[in-house]
């Protein structure tokens, strides 16, 4: 296979992925690492590099969406930004010193887990009882505008979501990926706070977690420009039609199908990578 | 200048906008030159053997801004392509750094502070010799 054959094949991979991303809000970034290594065969330290640029452009690509919204809570991003820029530099840093088949079964893991997440019912649930002190002094409570008017939360057990997020952004920097299940989970779970504020912080939060850790990478040659032209070309494209396709299709089946797609290849990339075959 | 920094000169609204343009205007930016470093990549490597299976790192001159930029003066098409990807990177960073920005002109000096930690953070990673 040529260089031409092999940048339009994975053009065609990378659509795909940033369409079902985008579709069932798991991200482009988490398709992108089974695509190269079990499709196309390519080293995992590569392929880490470039899922972690696919993450940068589909979050930055739709966050430009969600600020004009005024979802977005930005104090509570960037609290939380703290704990999972200094995770991401040192999963970066630990990914030096970590066997390549290791961080192939710690990636399924992640990826089951996501698939799971994906299924649990999203009850947009507001808790208004204000019981952190710390959330208050922060400034971390919030509103957001629906059709109804502007509807206050209240921000829960900080401390406890913070050090999910520095979890989070561990596995961000040492697989290359968003973690944006993570981070919804300690949003959501944790802090108590509503899916659709959750969703679109996580968002932004993963651009700048993702680029923290590719600082490292770049200069470390992961980061290798014969796979990022196919894969965030194709990454963005899928996104930008996934999210125009989202008003009209039926997400809840196409869900149910991309959930056992990764499930697949999660096992495929925890048995690869417990015969040392990754 | 002297009204630069009160509140009426940039309102909160304006500030916001001009976020979501600077992150459109970075995934913009990267993708142009990434299609345009690929079109050239493509013309002068297409038929050639892509060579991913064993890790060796990139080539010499594509891990360094100093390297990419020398390369793009050249017009090689690898190095245009990473020019690119640097400007994908750089795209949330510059987001952090006007929020630093937005929050000054709220006087919200407590999370001027904390946006700035977030700044140092990620100035650390690039220049504190993590490489390995």
């Amino acid at each position: 296979m040529t260089i031409l054959a092999f940048t339009l094949i994975l053009l065609l991979g990378a659509f795909t992925a940033g369409m079902l991303g985008s579709l069932t809000g798991l991200g482009g970034g988490v398709v992108i690492i089974p695509l190269l290594t079990l499709v196309f065969h390519v080293d995992i330290r590569y392929a880490i590099g470039t899922a972690l640029i696919a993450s940068i452009a589909t979050s930055s690509g739709s966050a430009a969406a969600y600020v004009k919204e005024g979802i977005t809570n930005i104090r509570l991003g960037m609290f939380l930004e703290i704990a999972t820029t200094t995770g991401a530099v040192i999963g970066a840093l630990v990914a030096v010193f970590m066997p390549t088949n290791i961080v192939a079964i710690i990636f399924g893991c992640v990826l089951i887990f996501s698939a799971i997440l994906s299924f649990k019912p999203k009850a947009n649930t507001v808790v208004n009882n204000d019981t952190s002190e710390l959330a208050r002094k922060l400034h971390l409570n919030g509103s957001y505008p629906t059709p109804d008017g502007k509807v206050t939360y209240t921000v829960h057990r900080v401390a406890g979501g913070y050090f999910m997020m520095m979890f989070a952004g561990i596995m961000s920097g040492l697989l290359g990926i968003g973690s944006g299940a993570l981070k919804v989970l300690a949003m959501d779970n944790i802090m108590r706070i509503p899916f659709k504020v959750s969703t679109t912080t996580s968002n932004f939060m993963i651009g700048v977690t993702a680029a923290a850790s590719a600082v490292v990478y770049l200069q470390r040659g992961y980061i290798s420009p014969g796979l990022c032209l196919p894969v965030v070309l194709g990454v963005l494209a899928g996104a930008l039609g996934g999210s125009k396709l989202l008003v009209r299709a039926n997400v809840t089946k196409l869900r149910i199908v991309f959930s056992v797609v990764i499930a697949f290849l999660a096992i495929q990339m925890i048995y690869n990578g417990y015969t040392g075959k990754l | 200048m002297k009204h630069f920094f009160s509140k009426g000169y940039w309102a909160d609204k304006d500030i916001q906008q001009l976020i979501g343009k600077q992150l459109r205007l970075g995934v913009i930016t990267a993708s142009v030159l990434v299609f345009t470093g690929g079109i050239i990549y493509l013309y002068r490597h297409g038929t050639e053997l892509p060579g991913y299976r064993e890790f060796t790192g990139v080539r010499a001159g594509l891990d360094s801004i100093s390297g990419i930029i020398h390369g793009v003066r050249g017009i090689h098409g690898m190095e245009i392509i990473q020019l690119g990807v640097v400007c994908l990177i750089a795209t949330p960073i510059i987001r952090v750094a006007l929020s630093a920005f937005a929050f000054l002109l709220e006087r919200d000096f407590l999370y001027v502070f904390i946006t700035l930690i977030v700044l140092g953070v990620i100035c650390f990673s690039m220049v504190g010799e993590l490489a390995g």
